[in-house]
């Protein structure tokens, strides 16, 4: 359709609109892209083992040891077009002897499956060479066949050569399919079932020894691990760790899983017996061999502080040992953000610097200059809280102030600084809605420090509600 | 008149707000590291002061120099508080900790719902022997935190060699294993120009101490370069309603009747 009013991959956006002003636009996403097509592949891969991702539009089958099973290659192609398309997909299927010849059929349907009329475009050898090709005359590949391979390497290179080679097959093309890995799960059967939850423990050590040596074999960490313990009677209990950072120390998942089992609601309860008893691993992280320091410094410091957050983490829940990480936004209670402190320290070389107060001379909020004191308060309160204020001059700053049932009479007071709202996430833009607000660091005659501000202006207040007053944060 | 001639800041018991002892030579200042392995105690004077008490931990916890992690100025300190305390005095606020100079990035914060959660989290924590310094916040009552809890904090931190501080915040004193307990109440900054609020300044009292004499107030003020003594007699404290602590009459009376 988009082909059917003149537009076209390349083409410029205003062009685009000029040509249709009802377009819909959505941004290029090349990882979502690939991230699809992924999942494409997995839908195909029933048919063949050997599914190959080719960027950024396709999906190459090898179904020549598979077809048959299917009732022949058409059969396949149709079968595998219905379900894709049960799945909204709308693709274009071509079948090739070759993986080049398959690929170019797709998106040049024109040629009818034959190599010989595939256009020179089907070489994929960039835009220049293709016009140099069209300029001598060359329109398909069946041309550029019927000249002498020299003068076709001498001018164009040998990778135009290579690419009519591959078309035909006289050279490999190597694909390189996904791979799918088996999820590690041990498991041990027990001919005779096992009465008590110590000896279910000792069989887990077991399985995660086992686990261990082969994460180590394959050079991966395991994140997340899953035991099942499978009762006689049919009762399954399942108990899940996470490990912030990928490990394959069987004493340091032991103890996650004793931390889990000592925090179930109820306790194992082994009833009749466990004849079974099995432990998957979830997800991997690659974890690469590495030589033990001869100090014990920081790196061995930081793992038992991880090892320790992903103990307490299983206790209380991940969200409630956190790290600040900053945020890139200037209204205050957005400028930080909270991220679970499982696997976080990691994360946290990427973040973005934390606003110093060493800004230069006058960049800052009202210029504030390392001598300064803060301008930001140790508490905040999400939401604020509404006080109610008296001020001499309806701009100025506040005179006395009731917070929490109490008084307070302002003693000092410094102000006002304007935050301005965050227009780009208000729905009706920049002008209407959304209330500026000024900001007042006052002390009280007690000597403690708050921070106030007054939500609107009084000039808006004349349409709208008149400006309130909140108390957003205590300084120390 | 008997409360007339008691004047704040004057005749000086060394307890009750607005009272001082100066701080006697070579003591024990707030400005120097807190000993590793030792349990501190800060309490907030009144349960309005807790921003302050709070940010005086913090500040102590960011000084802190344990022995045993080699790169001690960087390690992480671990901030233990109840959900209640973010849900009463405001959530932490890490442009506000950049703003004091302290790195946001090594702190780590664990928001637990009850008490016992939170002691036996920090015994963990400081059996680790991975973080530099430990916070422990607690507020209200705290019926859990009796002799047994806070000896037993000691002996963790004492094990590994970690500092650790107690933050309480409201509720009585309970005997505690603590090596020192300050009181730390908020106090008029020193003014900046136009009559703005300056840098965060405190009262710190010293209210135990086992190396040396308790006792002693301090007015200090902190900068992101450190700390700096204030001049005590500066911003008098505000009139008392009434008088701190009930004086019998009588001995008050006497020397009144022989000036009259």
């Amino acid at each position: 359709m988009a082909l059917a009013l003149g537009l076209a991959p390349g083409l410029p956006l205003a062009d685009a609109r000029a040509r249709e002003p009802a377009l819909a636009v959505v941004l290029h996403d090349p990882a979502a892209d690939a991230a699809l097509l992924r999942a494409l592949g997995r839908l195909c891969a029933d048919a063949t083992p050997t599914v190959a991702i080719e960027r950024p539009d396709a999906l190459l089958l090898e179904i020549g040891g598979s077809a048959h099973l299917f009732g022949g290659p058409e059969a396949l192609a149709e079968r595998l077009q219905l379900r894709l398309e049960a799945h909204g997909m709308r693709l274009r299927k071509a079948l090739g002897p070759t993986p080049d010849a398959a690929l170019a059929f797709a998106r040049y349907p024109a040629a009818e499956g034959r190599i010989a009329r595939l256009p020179v475009a089907a070489l994929n050898l960039g835009e220049e060479a293709e016009r140099g090709l069209r300029r001598a005359g060359l329109a398909t590949v069946h041309d550029v066949a019927r000249q002498p391979r020299a003068a076709i390497a001498a001018r164009f290179g040998m990778g135009a050569c290579l690419a009519m080679d591959r078309l035909d097959g006289s050279a490999a093309r190597p694909l390189s399919p996904r791979r799918v890995r088996a999820r590690l799960r041990f498991e041990e059967r027990l001919a005779e079932p096992i009465l008590t939850a110590d000896g279910a423990r000792t069989i887990l050590a077991r399985l995660i020894e086992r686990a261990c040596t082969r994460l180590a074999r394959r050079g991966k960490g395991g994140r997340r691990f899953e035991a099942s313990l499978f009762r006689t009677d049919g009762q399954t209990q399942s108990l899940a760790v996470e490990s912030g950072h990928p490990t394959r120390d069987p004493a340091a998942i032991g103890r996650l899983f004793a931390e889990r089992i000592d925090t179930l609601a109820d306790p194992l309860d082994p009833g009749f017996g466990y004849d079974r008893i099995m432990l998957s691993i979830g997800r991997t992280d690659p974890l690469a061999v590495r030589q033990p320091p001869l100090q014990a410094d920081k790196e061995a410091d930081s793992e038992a502080l991880a090892a320790l957050i992903d103990r307490l983490s299983i206790r209380f829940g991940p969200a409630r040992l956190m790290r600040l990480l900053p945020a890139d936004s200037h209204v205050p209670e957005r400028a930080e953000r909270r991220a679970p402190a499982q696997g976080a320290i990691a994360q946290g070389a990427t973040a973005l610097p934390w606003p110093q107060q060493q800004k230069p001379e006058g960049t800052g909020p009202q210029g504030i200059g390392p001598g300064d004191p803060p301008a930001r308060p140790i508490f905040l309160f999400d939401p604020p809280e509404p006080i109610e204020v008296l001020a001499e001059v309806p701009d100025g700053p506040p005179f006395r102030f009731r917070w929490r049932r109490a008084q307070h009479r302002v003693s000092r007071a410094e102000g006002p600084e304007r935050i301005a709202p965050e227009w780009w996430r208000l729905k009706s833009g920049a002008l209407h809605g959304g209330r500026t607000r000024d900001y007042w660091r006052v002390e009280d005659t007690a000597g403690r420090r708050f921070w106030l501000f007054r939500h609107g202006l009084y000039d808006e207040a004349l349409e709208s509600r008149p400006p309130g007053w909140f108390l957003h944060g205590l300084f120390a | 008149m008997p409360y007339e001639s008691f004047s704040p800041g004057r005749s000086c018991p060394s307890w009750g707000r607005g009272m001082a002892t100066p701080p006697p030579d070579g003591a024990t200042s707030p400005a120097d590291p807190p000993e590793p392995g030792r349990l501190h105690e800060i309490r907030a004077a009144t349960a309005e002061d807790a921003p302050s008490a709070a940010a005086a931990a913090l500040l102590m916890a960011w000084g802190a120099r344990p022995e045993n992690v080699p790169h001690h100025g960087r390690g992480t300190i671990a901030w233990l508080r109840p959900e209640r305390a973010e849900r009463r005095n405001g959530r932490l606020h890490g442009p506000g900790l950049a703003a004091l100079g302290l790195d946001p990035a090594r702190l780590l914060l664990a928001v637990l719902p009850d008490d016992l959660a939170l002691l036996k989290a920090a015994a963990d924590l400081l059996r680790s022997g991975s973080i530099s310094a430990l916070l422990l916040e607690l507020h209200g009552p705290a019926h859990q935190l009796d002799l047994t809890a806070s000896r037993r904090l000691a002996l963790a931190a004492a094990g590994t060699n970690t500092p650790a501080i107690l933050l309480r915040v409201g509720g009585e004193p309970v005997p505690s294993a603590a090596w020192r307990r300050w009181s730390v109440g908020s106090r008029a900054s020193q003014p900046l120009e136009a009559g703005a609020p300056g840098h965060p300044a405190f009262t710190l009292d010293l209210q135990r101490n086992r190396t040396g004499p308790a006792g002693g107030r301090w007015q200090m003020e902190w900068r992101p370069d450190g700390w700096r003594t204030l001049e005590p007699d500066h911003a008098p404290q505000p009139p008392l309603s009434r008088p701190a602590l009930p004086v019998p009459a009588v001995k008050q009376v006497q020397p009144l009747r022989r000036s009259a």
